[in-house]
């Protein structure tokens, strides 16, 4: 038989169900034996390398790091357990500290400032005039780019001493020099290097916008609600999925920031240590000193916050989260 | 909605003048917003891509004449940076680092494509037993902070001596490893009507030949925009080759260019800017081709979270 495969794709009406779950199953006739039996080999035959991978490349590794987190282990001696040791020297480890709370400040200030800007820049593009796809792409470019070394060496060049933001400083009147060199200007230049990645978001904003049924906005008109009603009660309810997703993800995204911050401070956590990132403390310990169960201690105590933050954004979204009147 | 209407969506849009108002019905009150809307977009866009630009023209002018300069354009206009960068560092030609980042962005696109696709095919059209907990686990690693796994993946291919070799970036790839990848390409093949793989089993098609000649060919989108991601984001990688590769003629372009940073400290800014240029250089070339895909798979990324 021919297949008519040239339809487009794109013209599929038929939309899976809007969950993040596993699509159901085909057809709900009852399957013999057999055949059950067959979808499970031919299953787990297509799923064979991910689990491979989720085993051997990230199941596996999780145990083996929770065990050496309770370890002194340097690669070439035997891992020699020393219990909670790790984790109580770690909380004593003024270094340690310090890259805690310099990522916090990082995710806890930067994150909510990014996303003001993508969904700011997302309401100004979310209309039917021309021009919209050059203006999106312009301000997506930086989020493809902001995380590379290229730009990490701009980042350190622009905001040396002497260099154009210290110039356009000068110009403006505010003598603040580098800020490269300076602590308390260290955090602000790597929370602008955040902002400025704010396309990624931004456009998934603009995807939640589009979706916005238009017809709550003319009922709103005919209510006579002014713009800012019209946004606190219609655009931000319907944006709440989407504004969870974008929440989520740039947080989890944050805790990570190493690139960036190894280039800018020449891998050693910058001034008094206020670029000491905790990915980069970490990699310190790890691989440059060698003490991997002490590392693995604060790899978990990542997973762990981070967990904790991913469990009270879950359960905290019944709150303000709105997923109902979805008219897709 | 679907990655397939997502791309769709965009696409209108970007060429889209349907929704577009006949030029003589707008009122002059919707002259003067669009003008507004205009102005702030361009200056937006200024300050946006003012670093970049930066970079990039920067790299044409004069060592000396760089840091400091907030003006774009190059007083002077010179090659020599350029010339410079390509001389490479260390007796190491700069096409080697080129070389090594290419050889590695491509087979790291072969491999997340090739295993996204099966994964994700599984996921979303074969009703096994488990998949329910097998899916849920794949979303959990989506959130996983890379930091747990890294420490004794790097002990196991350490003492296996596979230092300084490729398989360390590699393998994960080709083991769907990457869940983003995986998530994208399921959103995809639910938007796909399942009429056809019906059709074609009634006839007797398995599932490897439903795979390979129904579906395949209708993921191409997908597809194409799962590669493009891929392929920026191990060229850009810079954890990965960090810990893996030491010896200088392995280098990738972001460690090559972290070297050359500190082999030229003494403020040849110049080469440094032309050396960052180049590492950007087929990142900058695949967006402007592709940015549709780019963005029509960023936006859908999100939804359906």
């Amino acid at each position: 038989m021919t297949m008519t495969i040239d339809t487009p794709v794109a013209g599929a009406t038929d939309v899976a169900p809007a969950t993040a779950g596993p699509p159901a199953p085909s057809s709900p006739r009852r399957r013999r034996n057999g055949v059950a039996g067959h979808e499970n080999r031919a299953g787990y035959t297509f799923l064979l390398p991910w689990l491979l991978g989720f085993f051997l490349l990230t199941a596996g590794p999780m145990v083996a790091s929770l065990y050496l987190s309770f370890t002194t282990y340097n690669l070439f001696e035997p891992p020699e357990w020393v219990g909670l040791q790790n984790y109580q020297q770690l909380f004593t480890d003024p270094r340690f500290l310090q890259s805690a709370q310099v990522t916090l400040v990082y995710v806890i200030v930067g994150t909510p400032i990014k996303l003001a800007a993508a969904l700011g820049v997302a309401l100004l593009l979310n209309n039917s005039r021309r021009g919209q796809g050059f203006y999106r792409s312009a301000f997506y470019a930086p989020s493809l780019i902001g995380a590379s070394v290229s730009i990490a060496i701009v980042w350190r060049a622009m905001f040396i001493d002497d260099g154009i933001v210290d110039r356009i400083g000068q110009a403006i009147g505010l003598d603040w020099g580098g800020w490269v060199g300076n602590p308390d200007y260290t955090m602000p230049m790597f929370i602008l290097l955040a902002t400025w990645q704010f396309g990624a978001p931004m456009v998934i904003f603009l995807a939640g916008l589009k979706d916005i049924p238009q017809e709550l906005y003319e009922a709103a008109d005919v209510d006579g609600a002014g713009r800012w009603r019209r946004f606190w009660n219609i655009t931000l309810p319907m944006l709440s999925p989407v504004l969870f997703f974008n929440l989520l993800l740039e947080t989890i995204n944050a805790f990570q920031v190493f690139a960036s911050a190894y280039i800018i401070s020449d891998g050693t956590g910058g001034p008094a240590g206020s670029s000491l990132f905790y990915t980069l403390y970490m990699y310190t310990k790890g691989f440059v000193d060698l003490r991997m169960g002490y590392a693995s201690a604060m790899a978990w105590i990542l997973l762990v916050v981070v967990g904790i933050i991913t469990l009270i954004f879950f359960r905290s979204s019944k709150l303000w989260v709105h997923y109902g009147g979805d008219a897709r | 909605m679907t990655v397939a209407q997502d791309l769709t969506t965009t696409r209108s849009i970007t060429t889209g003048s349907a929704k577009r108002m006949p030029r003589r019905r707008r009122g002059r009150r919707e002259v003067v917003r669009s003008v507004v809307f205009h102005v702030l977009s361009l200056a937006l866009v200024v300050v946006v891509l003012y670093p970049a630009a930066w970079m990039l023209l920067s790299s044409f002018k004069p060592s000396d004449q760089i840091v400091g300069d907030v003006g774009l354009l190059p007083k002077e206009f010179t090659l020599d940076n350029f010339l410079t960068a390509l001389d490479g560092i260390a007796g190491i030609s700069f096409w080697t680092f080129f070389g090594n980042s290419m050889a590695l962005a491509v087979l790291s696109v072969i491999g997340i494509v090739a295993s996204s696709s099966v994964t994700a095919y599984a996921f979303a059209r074969i009703s096994f037993a488990g998949r329910g907990i097998w899916f849920g686990l794949m979303i959990g690693t989506l959130l996983l902070p890379f930091h747990v796994v890294i420490i004794p993946q790097y002990i196991v291919f350490s003492q296996a001596g596979l230092v300084n070799t490729y398989l360390p970036l590699l393998l994960g790839k080709y083991l769907a490893t990457e869940a983003f990848f995986v998530f994208l390409i399921v959103q995809f093949m639910r938007g796909v009507p399942r009429d056809l793989d019906e059709a074609a089993r009634l006839d007797g098609a398995g599932h490897g030949r439903i795979f390979f000649s129904i579906m395949l060919p209708l993921m191409r989108p997908a597809l194409v925009t799962s590669a493009i991601f891929a392929f920026i984001w191990t060229w850009n990688d810079f954890f990965g080759p960090l810990l893996y590769l030491k010896k200088p003629d392995l280098y990738t372009m972001p460690i090559a260019l972290r070297l050359y940073v500190d082999a030229t400290s003494t403020s040849d800014f110049g080469a440094q800017m032309a050396m960052a240029v180049l590492a950007l250089l087929p990142v900058l070339v695949f967006f402007l081709v592709f940015q549709r895909y780019i963005i029509g798979g960023m936006a859908s990324s999100g939804l359906k979270g």
